[in-house]
């Protein structure tokens, strides 16, 4: 018998709706990766080695594009933690990705100074040039387009990410243009921080 | 007396990141000095010049150094590069034209309170900071201003970069010490304040950037020169963001005897052609706005404060009449909403609440009584969270709601947006 006498026992029983991440493929460390970590890890105390998840994962996303519970289980056993306490901190942080992404990962600034200075319409002109919505990945698998809170580049606005680089001052006009040079020239077509490029321009 | 630049004096420089260019530039003979005296003669010299920190907060970091338990080993500096705050962009560039100010600041620091290591904890979307930071700490390994025996004093320090991954919570200094043990990034229940219990339950100091670069000029100079620099109890250089609506945005280094109309007349070049100025937010997307007559406010921690808003992080976000504040509300009601850790409950759900509001008189579907619902739930936020978030979080509601009831009322009439600015987009993209 069910204590609540609407709810029918064993025939309606509640289904979490939670969704785990991707088996994926088998998931190691390439040698490289793997030598990096023992690196990482020394940084911490050595009965502090779970500090080094954030850093774990970023190297499990930068070899195979996204964090899968292959992944997870990895750097959950180097750490000797559980995979609950990896998922915990891949579910939180908003640069892990637990779906493939595109080869470009197109991040545009929506917060107040980019926002106050058309970043609205850059959005509007790469969804309408790469025909995906924000949080999609176009059919090719090349770009994906994201809207993210501010990247602290206000003096820049609007500012985009491209991966983990910057392309600063986009105006609505040169979005779609950014999406060609992209596709030509990949990361070199941003403009990266501006004191780098001034740098450059100092350097000669 | 033309103010002359402390902490970004070279930044413009070629080269000005390297080693060679800040050892010839005076480079690490605070740390020299720092070591000839005994870490107490720091830690009152850094409390004479009145040093306040420059991450939003503005306590006095002598008295932060002074509060970390002396009698619990290890202890640790954790820099908080963060960096998150709307309209903030200033830690950046220290940390990319002149990274070695702050690890001279972290080793000087770390021997004020007897640490041997320091965690710079930097935002993930400063990836290439980091590598910049990361190169300049090797550099100074290399020539032994860090690592083992500095200066053959026995004083042993390591810098270490600890990079995030997308969170503004992680600002929040017991969050980010949760985010540092490999956690999410939510904070704790304070006291214990991370003076007493900080990362890995030892005794921790959490300073900004800002605030770190400070100390070595601290050391050479005298506490009596850096607190002169300044009003009372406002000493030292202090820089500040100005973004927005104006011709020349961009940091500016200043003491805090200029006022906020230097700052966006003169430093930033003021408003576009053919507008006004409708708004100013001084301290990032978390303080009160400031009315168009309160420009000749001092652009200091008290004197702001007196002026009804906050210092904060110095991200002055300078509005012109084309702001919609109605949607003003909205867009950073969106982004508290996205970054609300979730711990507690009247942050994570009034935040959602708030935004649904303002999204709904954004469109003109707006009722009378929405307006005494946002004043009802903002006062079910404020005031009742961890941390400061919650107070943060409603306070664009609330200050917009003071200053500019009139286009809530005005979007709630006629039934859509009353203001509907050139720079925003025809259909906005509705994915949230």
């Amino acid at each position: 018998m069910s204590f609540h006498p609407k709810m029918a026992y064993g025939a309606t029983f509640h289904k979490s709706s939670r969704q785990l991440e991707d088996e994926g493929p088998v998931f190691v460390y390439t040698p490289e990766n793997r030598a990096r970590f023992d690196v990482i890890v020394q940084r911490y105390p050595p009965e502090q080695r779970r500090s080094a998840v954030l850093p774990a994962l970023y190297l499990a996303q930068y070899q195979q594009g996204y964090i899968t519970a292959n992944a997870i289980r990895h750097v959950a056993e180097l750490l000797g933690i559980t995979r609950a306490d990896v998922e915990d901190v891949v579910s939180y942080y908003t640069m892990f990705y637990t779906r493939p992404v595109g080869k470009f990962v197109i991040n545009v600034c929506r917060t107040l100074s980019c926002a106050i200075n058309g970043a609205e319409r850059v959005t509007e002109e790469l969804v309408g040039k790469l025909g995906i919505k924000p949080g999609e990945t176009d059919a090719s698998g090349t770009f994906t387009l994201m809207e993210v809170e501010c990247l602290g580049a206000c003096d820049r606005a609007p500012a985009v990410m491209v991966n983990d680089a910057w392309h600063e001052c986009l105006t609505p006009e040169n979005a779609a243009k950014l999406v060609d040079d992209l596709r030509a020239r990949g990361e070199d077509a941003l403009s990266g921080c501006h004191h780098v490029i001034e740098q450059k321009r100092a350097e000669g | 007396m033309a103010y002359e630049p402390v902490l970004t004096k070279y930044v413009r420089e070629p080269n000005s990141f390297t080693l060679d260019f800040y050892l010839q530039h005076g480079g690490y003979e605070a740390l020299k000095a720092a070591l000839g005296k005994t870490p107490d003669d720091i830690i009152a010299l850094v409390t004479a010049a009145g040093l306040r920190g420059r991450g939003g907060a503005g306590f006095p970091t002598g008295m932060k150094w002074k509060f970390v338990d002396k009698k619990v080993e290890p202890r640790y500096i954790v820099c908080n590069a963060d960096e998150s705050e709307p309209g903030t962009f200033k830690d950046h560039l220290l940390m990319e034209r002149n990274p070695h100010l702050l690890i001279e600041g972290c080793a000087i620091g770390c021997y004020a309170i007897g640490a041997k290591v320091a965690y710079i904890y930097i935002r993930g979307e400063f990836f290439h900071v980091q590598t910049v930071l990361e190169r300049a700490i090797d550099d100074a390994y290399a020539r032994g201003y860090l690592g083992k025996n500095i200066f053959g004093s026995g004083f042993d320090c390591d810098v270490y970069v600890h990079r995030g991954a997308g969170a503004y919570e992680a600002g929040e200094e017991t969050a980010l010490l949760e985010s540092l043990e490999g956690k999410r990034a939510q904070p704790r229940n304070k006291p214990p304040f991370p003076a007493l219990v900080g990362v890995y339950g030892k005794p921790t100091a959490v300073n900004n950037v800002e605030t770190l670069c400070n100390v070595p000029s601290i050391v050479t100079r005298g506490a009596e020169w850096y607190a002169g620099l300044g009003p009372e109890k406002n000493g030292g250089p202090k820089l500040y963001c100005v973004s927005g609506h104006v011709k020349r945005p961009g940091v500016f280094e200043a003491s805090m005897n200029v006022t906020l109309r230097e700052l966006i007349n003169d430093y930033a070049g003021g408003v576009r052609e053919g507008r006004t100025l409708k708004a100013v937010i001084p301290g990032g997307s978390s303080v009160p706005i400031l009315m168009p007559d309160q420009l000749d406010t001092q652009a200091s921690f008290d004197a702001i404060q007196k002026a009804g808003s906050l210092l904060g992080s110095a991200a002055i976000v300078v509005l012109d009449d084309t702001t919609c504040m109605v949607w003003l509300a909205e867009n950073l009601l969106h982004f508290y909403r996205h970054e609300s850790c979730g711990k507690c409950t009247p942050c994570r759900e009034g935040t959602d609440w708030l935004h649904k509001i303002l999204q709904r008189i954004e469109r003109g579907e707006g009722q009378m009584k929405d307006l005494d619902l946002l004043a009802s739930v903002s006062g079910n936020v404020a005031g009742k969270t961890l941390c400061a978030f919650g107070d943060a979080a409603v306070t664009p509601v609330l200050t917009t709601l003071k200053h500019f009831r009139h286009e809530y009322e005005s979007h709630i009439k006629e039934g859509r947006c009353t203001l509907p600015a050139p720079w925003r987009a025809q259909h906005p993209v509705g994915a949230h």
